[in-house]
């Protein structure tokens, strides 16, 4: 039996799959007020470690990791709907990449599962 | 916290403070420079302790190995006991061989290091001018031209390095040269795709470079080398490069300058909106942006949101050298 991340595609995937969520989400007027960092290197290492996370591949993120990382954008108004939009741009991303709806589903419960610790509360 | 051991003495570091900042605080010399992890001038060895793996982002595996790291990248998570380079390790001794003008306030300077370098064009190294006073500078030569090293450097009229270049130094001086760093260059894979080389001031230096080992190599796919300035006298290299445009048909030479009084072939569009208007779609372009912080990382933002994938942008910020914080 395959795991999510093998049927994604894995490490290859990923990098692809970086591209072009992170063109959404930095041409979102939603969120991209987040994303606003000029190191695009160091944010495009954090959207990768992201996707590795939520495609259920290796990672060694803690709901803590989460809590720490997200505090000062919390406190920048960070809330359920930015969180929903992360979301809606992962789905379509994996649509593009031509994942099946199950699949896709799957990654979104994942991503939903560190929804408070991303929220802080 | 941690305690830090460093020419003969202990420091403590405060929460979240890099060792450089750490061994500053305590008044003790440590070479350094951007403060960013780039030009690799705080580079240091530890001799004990736990190296932290953003302290070796950047760093060649031949010297990660041998637990070099950036002081200015590694915040301590335990005690750790830290030296400087040995004199002579990574350094080359160099002759200056000539320093001339090239138009505006940027001069060429010319070095005949006593070993060969082995550097790739688009790579910068540091020039050392004694143990503790040195500079990053991008290398505008080819290794295949022979050993001479060439840098395009901007005068800063009170600046330690490139003013003392400017007044005082003489052909015959010499300085030391640290090995080859950066991660921009021309590679064989890249022989079909379009290159797009954009710089601001003497960012021109490393594409001067890359464009001329793309050539050399033979290479197959549309180049296009733009530069912007805020003069005409700031287009150091317009007659040599419209030259090589000339020479080479796939290769196409844009300039840019605010004030285009007194030169021709000019752009008056912002760089950035030359480089957008004029290549449109992005993807199949492998770029290389070199110069002023604000361009650069503006124009890999566009760029990279005009279909390039991010792996084929490669920017090299040019930063000055930091003040230390107060």
């Amino acid at each position: 039996m395959t795991t999510l991340y093998e049927r994604l595609g894995g490490a290859a995937a990923i990098d692809q799959a970086v591209d072009i969520f992170y063109r959404k989400v930095l041409t979102d007027e939603r969120i991209n007020g987040f994303f606003d960092d000029v190191d695009m290197e160091r944010q495009a290492n954090k959207q990768k470690a992201f996707l590795t996370m939520v495609f259920g591949g290796p990672n060694q993120y803690t709901g803590q990791d989460m809590r720490e990382g997200h505090k000062h954008l919390v406190a920048r108004g960070l809330n359920d709907s930015h969180v929903d939009a992360v979301i809606e741009h992962l789905g379509s991303t994996l649509a593009e990449l031509g994942a099946d709806p199950a699949d896709i589903e799957q990654v979104a419960a994942i991503a939903n599962g560190a929804r408070d610790d991303v929220l802080n509360r | 916290m941690a305690t830090l051991r460093f020419d003969g003495q202990a420091v403590t570091t405060q929460d979240g403070e890099t060792v450089l900042e750490a061994l500053l605080r305590h008044d003790l010399a440590v070479p350094h420079g951007c403060r960013s992890g780039v030009c690799q001038s705080c580079l240091m060895r530890a001799r004990e302790g736990v190296i932290p793996a953003t302290a070796q982002a950047g760093l060649k595996p031949a010297l990660a190995e041998q637990d070099y790291l950036l002081a200015c990248r590694c915040v301590p998570e335990a005690d750790m006991v830290l030296e400087l380079p040995a004199a002579g390790s990574l350094r080359t001794p160099a002759t200056i061989a000539a320093i001339e003008p090239l138009g505006g306030d940027v001069i060429r300077l010319r070095l005949t290091p006593d070993t060969p370098l082995d550097y790739r064009p688009g790579q910068y190294v540091t020039l050392w001018r004694d143990a503790r006073l040195g500079r990053s500078y991008s290398l505008a030569s080819l290794p295949d031209e022979g050993q001479s090293l060439e840098f395009h450097i901007r005068v800063i009229a009170d600046g330690q390095f490139s003013g003392w270049l400017a007044g005082e130094a003489r052909p015959g001086d010499r300085l030391d040269v640290q090995e080859a760093a950066g991660s921009c260059y021309y590679t064989p894979a890249l022989r079909e795709a379009n290159l797009l080389l954009v710089a601001t001031g003497t960012g021109l230096a490393p594409l001067w470079g890359i464009v001329r080992e793309a050539l050399r190599q033979g290479h197959q796919g549309e180049i296009r080398v733009m530069h912007g300035a805020v003069g005409c006298e700031g287009l150091y290299l317009h007659q040599a490069l419209a030259e090589l445009a000339e020479a080479h048909a796939n290769l196409h030479y844009h300039a840019s300058v605010l004030r285009p009084e007194g030169c021709t072939a000019v752009d008056t569009r912002p760089l950035d909106e030359l480089v957008v208007e004029t290549i449109g779609d992005f993807s199949g372009w492998h770029s290389y942006l070199c110069g002023a912080p604000e361009l650069v990382n503006q124009l890999r933002r566009r760029i990279f949101l005009a279909g390039a994938r991010m792996d084929a942008i490669c920017a090299d910020v040019f930063l000055p050298t930091a003040p230390a914080k107060t």
